[in-house]
């Protein structure tokens, strides 16, 4: 009832005219919903900017020879791909999930603090404009990797301070982003909604927010020291004055390693959520799912140097950083272990979200296999900067975290329109992008075992295959997202009327709005103890 | 019946063309051994590591797909209603436990063996340089320069029309190669002159980054003669493709005598002068 008078007072609201008006709400909006939305269509242009410097990268490797860039540019492209998806792309997609599912999670009425939610997603476009614009400048773009490491860095051109201030704004950006969020779901739950009922969207959130409090300043930090060593004579990184170049990978590393996580956390949250919805069958093993997540943020920070095994440390710090990585695997297992409890004795059904679900955890456990096996420190020795790391992170990343973003996306896309996507073309996306994807990355295992070293725009011709092979991937897996995007536009356009629970095995506050979410959803919020009442009666 | 004759024709001349283009190259999937004890060990240790892994995958994998296949709602199952075991969670915790200590002892003593760098017979000292090696024979008194072969390195400039595979060892042959005796215990030291730079020889199971400024170590003893191939490993600019690493395993006489030789091309360069 109250919705509905809400839905009414919204729509008096809504849609002004002109475009002047259109732009002004754009730039002036504080509401959770409209932020959101603005996040995700943000990270799904970066997605696709990071995606074309991909194309480009697996352009130049289809053959041995140097046919279509330069090296320098060549190296930019792999430079710039990194940061775009990283920074552009999945961070700005979780926090766009965040912002429009967290309130509405909880029964609270908006983030905590609008404004700065408001401030914090229009730094970005500036931020990745300033980004971009490197490309074009005197030097090119900067190209010593998205890990930056002095001194090689501090050979970019005119590019350098601009980087330098585009991570910057980046790092204040999702600090602000994280205390936004720590304060919504510390302060704005609904009655009942006690902390170890949050669903594990949230609880993965809130964590991811912790570590990036933690360490977003860690990374300005050494960015800083290198802006200072090229402008102002220090010697942070700079041998010849006394300081020590491996200091700036220590210290990258210490914001790095947890940054994994920042990037996976939310997706466990995600995953956590539709495998339940499609088995129709609880979560198993909620409280250890939490602590499993809380055990992996911890020993997310004392593990970085297993990035640098080969930087020369003492055989006592190779040890510890071997031991201690291994160790993730525990309740990276734990959570693995319990999904698939959850699937056991359910009634599945296979829409598109359980599709790449499902999925993710197949070939994220892939990853963690490879990533177990980097953790070996002899063995990391022959791995370490060859394509098996590449292909270890992509595993991670493009089914690990994008393809729980594009899970998440068909799983609430219609709570957001108000239209059900079609499940058709979802399967035809799912289905393309899972076989382009292993087609892209598996043969990656293959040429880095055989000595492949990455970051190389020519190889020697013994690796000739398979690279082939992966480029032709990487072109199908880049068309397929295609697909994805013209999906995603005809569902915002129209279709099948979604109900309010849209899935019959969804359990959630998010499920007891109506569909499309009114503007205001929760201005009074819903009693939690009374729906945890009827749910066990 | 003739439509589909021609279509199997398309196919299988599809597939033989498919195996056809990529002749000269080979489908290597995996480490090569390599011929130093320590490769040898790492190797090893590498398929262990694999094997676990394979057979974790299994069993989770399997148990999903099983999963997958019978309790879907298509079937007509009813969900049922679990959620918690305290003594399951127990398990699959402490089992992966012990499976990554099991992993963790071998590993340990491989890497302890690896940091060993004491009573090394020869010690051989790597520069990395933007786009090149220097190597410096610190008992013997030689030094000399290495880099990409002419050869290579007109192929691979931008759009040189040179057919790659046309190159032998593209990419991967040097002008000068290092010279090493076999069975020697080898001491490796790298530092770099500008920016990070990593020696690595897959054959030898050694990797470790040249930094400037510092001085860091590794061993390795070569049991068969041939010659090993290797790139540098961590990006250091432009031409970070371009500075490959050929080292040449001959036996202590041969090596002796190119030693003789190149002191004795630098003595008659000096003289010379």
């Amino acid at each position: 009832m109250s919705t509905t008078a809400e839905q009414l007072h919204d729509h008096h609201h809504e849609h002004p005219k002109g475009v002047l008006a259109w732009i002004t709400r754009w730039l002036t909006t504080t509401n959770h919903k409209d932020i959101g939305t603005l996040y995700l269509w943000f990270s799904f242009l970066m997605f696709f900017i990071g995606g074309f410097m991909a194309m480009i990268i697996r352009a130049e490797l289809f053959q041995p020879g140097l046919q279509v860039v330069d090296p320098m540019f060549f190296n930019s492209m792999t430079t710039m791909h990194a940061l775009m998806m990283i920074f552009g792309a999945v961070m700005p997609a979780f926090v766009g999930l965040a912002n429009w599912m967290l309130p509405m999670m909880i029964g609270a009425p908006d983030m905590a603090l609008p404004r700065l939610n408001n401030w914090s997603f229009w730094i970005l476009p500036f931020a990745f404009a300033m980004l971009l614009s490197t490309l074009f400048m005197e030097g090119g773009g900067p190209a010593a990797g998205w890990t930056m490491y002095a001194p090689l860095v501090l050979q970019t051109g005119d590019a350098f301070p601009f980087l330098i201030f585009s991570v910057h704004l980046m790092g204040i950006s999702s600090v602000m982003g994280a205390i936004n969020i720590i304060a919504t779901v510390l302060n704005m739950r609904a009655p009942g909604m006690t902390l170890l009922r949050m669903p594990l969207f949230v609880w993965t959130w809130l964590i991811t927010a912790y570590l990036l409090i933690a360490v977003m300043p860690v990374l300005a930090g050494a960015v800083t020291m290198l802006l200072t060593d090229k402008f102002f004579g220090t010697s942070f990184f700079n041998p010849a004055g006394g300081g020590d170049p491996v200091m700036y990978q220590h210290i990258f590393w210490f914001f790095g390693h947890p940054e994994v996580y920042i990037l996976i956390l939310p997706a466990f949250g995600i995953v956590s959520q539709i495998i339940p919805t499609f088995a129709r069958k609880r979560l198993f093993g909620y409280a250890s799912m939490v602590y499993a997540t809380a055990s992996i943020a911890f020993l997310s920070f004392i593990v970085w140097a297993h990035h640098m095994f080969t930087v020369g440390m003492p055989l006592a710090g190779e040890l510890f950083f071997m031991f201690a990585t291994m160790l993730i695997a525990v309740p990276t297992g734990v959570k693995i272990f319990n999904w698939v409890a959850t699937m056991w004795k359910g009634a599945m059904t296979f829409e598109t979200p359980m599709l790449f679900a499902l999925s993710f955890v197949v070939l994220f456990s892939i990853g963690g296999f490879s990533g177990l096996m980097l953790a070996i420190t002899p063995a990391d020795f022959q791995y370490h900067d060859t394509y098996f790391v590449v292909a270890h992170f992509h595993y991670v990343l493009v089914p690990g975290a994008i393809f729980a973003i594009t899970a998440a996306v068909y799983y609430w896309l219609p709570k957001w329109t108000g239209h059900m996507y079609n499940e058709f073309l979802g399967k035809v996306h799912f289905w393309a992008s899972m076989i382009f994807m292993n087609l892209t990355f598996f043969p990656m295992h293959f040429v880095g075992l055989a000595g492949m070293p990455r970051r190389i725009p020519d190889y020697a011709v013994q690796f000739a295959d398979f690279n082939w092979v992966s480029s032709i991937g990487a072109f199908g897996f880049g068309i397929s997202q295609l697909l994805f995007l013209f999906i995603v536009i005809k569902t915002v356009r129209g279709g099948k009327k979604a109900t309010s629970q849209v899935w019959e095995g969804a359990h959630g506050l998010e499920w007891t709005v109506p569909s499309p979410a009114p503007h205001h959803t929760f201005s009074t919020p819903p009693d939690v103890n009374l729906m945890h009442k009827e749910a066990h009666s | 019946m003739r439509h589909a004759r021609a279509g199997l024709t398309v196919l299988f001349s599809g597939i033989l063309l498919f195996l056809a283009t990529p002749a000269l190259a080979e489908w290597a999937v995996n480490m090569p051994v390599g011929v130093t004890p320590i490769s040898r060990e790492v190797y090893g240790l590498h398929m262990l590591i694999f094997w676990v892994c394979v057979a974790i995958g299994a069993g989770v994998f399997g148990v999903m797909l099983w999963s997958i296949f019978h309790h879907r709602k298509s079937r007509g199952v009813k969900a049922a209603s679990f959620h918690e075991h305290h003594m399951v969670e127990v398990i699959w915790t402490v089992i992966p436990f012990l499976i990554l200590v099991s992993m963790a002892v071998p590993a340990a003593k491989t890497l302890i063996r690896m940091e060993d760098t004491r009573d090394a017979d020869l010690t051989l000292k790597v520069t990395g340089y933007q786009w090149m090696w220097q190597y410096e024979y610190l008992e013997d008194g030689v030094s000399f320069y290495s880099k990409l072969d002419s050869e290579s390195n007109k192929a691979r400039q931008l759009n040189s029309g040179i057919d790659p595979e046309s190159v032998p060892h593209y990419l991967l042959n040097v002008d000068n190669p290092v010279v090493l005796p076999v069975n020697k215990k080898i001491r490796i030291l790298t530092t770099a002159n500008d920016v990070i730079h990593a020696w690595w020889v897959p054959a030898l199971g050694v990797k470790k980054d040249a930094i400037p400024g510092f001085i860091n170590e590794m061993w390795t003893l070569i049991e068969e003669p041939g010659i090993y191939r290797g790139q540098c490993a961590e990006l250091c600019g432009k031409d970070h493709a371009f500075m490959p690493i050929v080292v040449k395993a001959v036996t202590e006489e041969e090596y002796r005598q190119w030693v003789a030789e190149q002191t004795g091309k630098s003595e008659a360069e000096t003289a010379s002068l």
